[in-house]
């Protein structure tokens, strides 16, 4: 009898504080395997942002810097270019990366940083309550969009991964979800290949992941999961954008 | 025999583990653990084949799998 | 820089501010361009890539003091530079690293304002500097040069102590200081015993603890804890760090202070009135931040009467009056910042003479 699946050495073996069904935990466990993958666990400095991911230096077994909201990748910019054989990584949601900070990721990305950013897309401001974020779909009710997203005086959800493919300093871009068996293992894989980029040196990688947030949504976990799937994929297409090293 | 083991603390009674499982052998129980959640249970041990896919989708790594 | 001790060199306070940082061992620069200190950023763009560094350009001052955060983060000695409206954009930044207890230079070579306001020398952004800046409560180590040479001294002095407190360190000055030319003798960087950074986030590796740097904190009583432990650090710099100038105070009746490019004119003007036979010294403070107020203190113990000349309306005043002697009085003479503004040296002897004879 063998084990076939257990908690990745790079995640702390502690209980987090996301709410049940929160996607979070289960992006955090692919970083984490991605790091036991290339064994960097060791060598990795964290960058955490500001809302549910924050506390990522309580889940994460590595060094972590806390960034202010939406500095991130600047902050991991200072950090990988002051130490360039470290594997750094920030950490973001949709309000912190596609809202306050869409100077820092784009600019980091566009100097082609050899940083590997994971943005969570949740539609949401989690943290702070279930706000209107950038990525909130149109006609989503939030706590500052009781109405529904209006889409002529709020205009549209920003597609990340397809925006930040554009740009020449970029070396991978892919959007990826963890609602169902079929795409956590696909997440797996990218999320691997989202690190190998900085590993191998390759440039900037950039990996954004379709999110529940049961709570802020006002949905249980399981309707929560399939909204993912239901509403949110068919406007934030899964794949790979970019990828000019083949990895 | 492959078989599951769920860290009953760890649960938070989400349920996505019910969805994965091929099987249908992972389902939520009455049961509530010290943190209040309704907790899974694993069912039927001679079925399960360690696919590992309910562990993949909890996102609470409360799940091991031997096979 | 290969200049010995007897070298004089001819540069522009910028450039020997640049010249520092590089001496002092800093070889990561992030900032972004603004008038009058666009010098620091083009020196070390050319400079810092010979010397296997980085100089970032960064999207903005938001970026550059979060490249400065992220660098110092991992132990290494770093530096931004701009001016007010950019020295505004840092704040957020600025209050991050000090919850962090980081180190870094930031070099603050002011402008006019309120908002866009002009390139022209001004001294209207000492409380910024002084008061913290950003959110929170906090303070930063901020001092003052009054020359090229000091422009080079204090960097350097910049880097040393933001490493021994675990401060920001901010340099302020103006553009009077930052584009003018003088003799510089860029002497070596002094010995200095700085503590080992062994909370310096480089990846934990095997074996090690995690090293976490940041300024959420959330336990029970950890916040409250944070501010009396830095309260006591602002302390212990006030006890051991401040610097300032003293002239001709020690039979001085009038004591006239001011800092930075001020400083200079008022000196000119102190010259002018001892000519004149009145007995007028200058005390000039190096260090606002800390605030040499022992200085002042001991000083209004013998001379009851002191003139505090700023661009401004009066900021560094608040300072004064409130380091010196019950009994002592405290006038102000300011010339808010704006082109045309500087005043003269003869302007300023004509203020010293009005409150000598008083």
């Amino acid at each position: 009898m063998k084990q076939v699946f257990s908690r990745p050495e790079s995640l702390k073996d502690i209980q987090t504080h996301f709410c049940p069904g929160c996607h979070h935990g289960s992006v955090h466990r692919l970083a984490a395997e991605a790091m036991d993958e290339f064994g960097v666990r060791g060598e990795t400095i964290g960058v955490a942002s500001v809302g549910c991911s924050v506390f990522l230096y309580g889940y994460f077994d590595v060094d972590v810097i806390e960034a202010p909201h939406g500095r991130a990748p600047a902050v991991a910019t200072g950090a990988k270019r002051a130490r360039p054989d470290r594997i750094v990584f920030s950490y973001q949601g949709d309000g912190d990366l596609a809202a306050i900070g869409t100077a820092e990721i784009i600019h980091a990305a566009n100097r082609g940083e050899d940083i590997t950013v994971i943005f969570v897309n949740n539609t949401t401001y989690g943290m702070t309550g279930g706000q209107m974020a950038p990525t909130t779909m149109v006609g989503q009710k939030t706590s500052t969009s009781p109405y529904g997203r209006d889409h002529s005086k709020d205009g549209y959800p920003i597609r990340m991964a397809e925006l930040l493919a554009q740009l020449e300093g970029v070396g991978f871009s892919a959007r990826v979800a963890v609602n169902s068996p079929k795409n956590v293992m696909q997440a797996k894989k990218l999320m691997k290949t989202a690190f190998r980029y900085q590993v191998e040196k390759k440039g900037f990688a950039f990996i954004e992941v379709l999110a529940a947030c049961p709570t802020n949504w006002g949905m249980n976990p399981l309707a929560a999961n399939q909204r993912v799937g239901d509403e949110m994929v068919p406007y934030f297409p899964l794949g790979v954008y970019r990828n000019t090293a083949n990895l | 025999m492959p078989h599951i083991v769920i860290d009953e603390a760890r649960c938070k009674g989400c349920g996505l583990c019910t969805i994965a499982c091929p099987k249908k052998l992972v389902a939520l129980s009455d049961s509530p653990n010290s943190m209040g959640f309704t907790v899974a249970v694993f069912s039927d041990a001679s079925q399960c084949t360690g696919c590992t896919l309910c562990a993949e989708m909890c996102p609470d790594v409360a799940i091991t799998v031997f096979k | 820089m290969e200049a010995g001790l007897s070298t004089k060199l001819f540069v522009k306070g910028n450039e020997a501010v640049a010249m520092a940082s590089v001496e002092a061992g800093c070889r990561y620069y992030f900032g972004y361009p603004i008038t009058p200190q666009s010098d620091i950023p083009e020196y070390l763009s050319r400079e810092l890539p010979r010397l296997g560094g980085e100089f970032i350009q960064a999207e903005s001052e938001i970026g550059a003091i979060n490249m400065l955060l992220g660098a110092s983060a991992t132990g290494v000695r770093c530096m931004t530079s701009s001016s007010g409206p950019g020295i505004s954009l840092k704040q957020e930044g600025i209050s991050y690293m000090a919850g962090s207890e980081l180190p870094g230079v930031i070099v603050d070579i002011m402008r006019q304002g309120p908002g866009l306001g002009g390139i022209d020398a001004s001294q209207a952004d000492y409380w910024q500097a002084t008061r913290g800046g950003g959110h929170g409560g906090y303070r930063i180590i901020v001092l003052a040069p009054a020359s090229v040479q000091e422009m080079y001294d204090l960097t350097m002095l910049a880097f040393d102590l933001s490493d021994i407190y675990r401060i920001p360190a901010m340099v302020l000055a103006d553009s009077v200081i930052g584009q003018m030319k003088e003799s510089l003798v860029a002497n070596p960087r002094p010995v200095a015993t700085l503590p080992a950074k062994d909370w310096a986030v480089r990846g934990r590796g095997e074996g090690q603890l995690q090293q976490v740097v940041k300024s959420l904190k959330l336990g029970d009583g950890e916040m409250e804890a944070h501010h009396w432990k830095m309260h006591a650090r602002y302390q212990e710099l006030a006890d051991a760090e401040c610097r300032w100038e003293e002239l001709q105070t020690d039979d001085a009746t009038l004591i006239v202070t001011a800092f930075g490019s001020v400083a200079r004119i008022a000196r000119t003007a102190v010259a002018m009135a001892r000519a004149e036979g009145m007995q007028v010294g200058l005390l000039r403070p190096i260090t606002l931040f800390p605030f040499p107020s022992k200085a002042y203190a001991d000083l209004s113990t013998r001379c009851k009467r002191f003139l505090d000349i700023e661009l401004s309306t009066g900021q560094m005043v608040d300072d004064v009056r409130l380091s010196v002697a019950r009994d002592t009085e405290v006038d102000f003479y300011g010339r808010p910042p704006g082109a045309g503004s500087l005043p003269t040296p003869e302007e300023l002897f004509e203020q010293i003479a009005k409150n000598y004879r008083r």
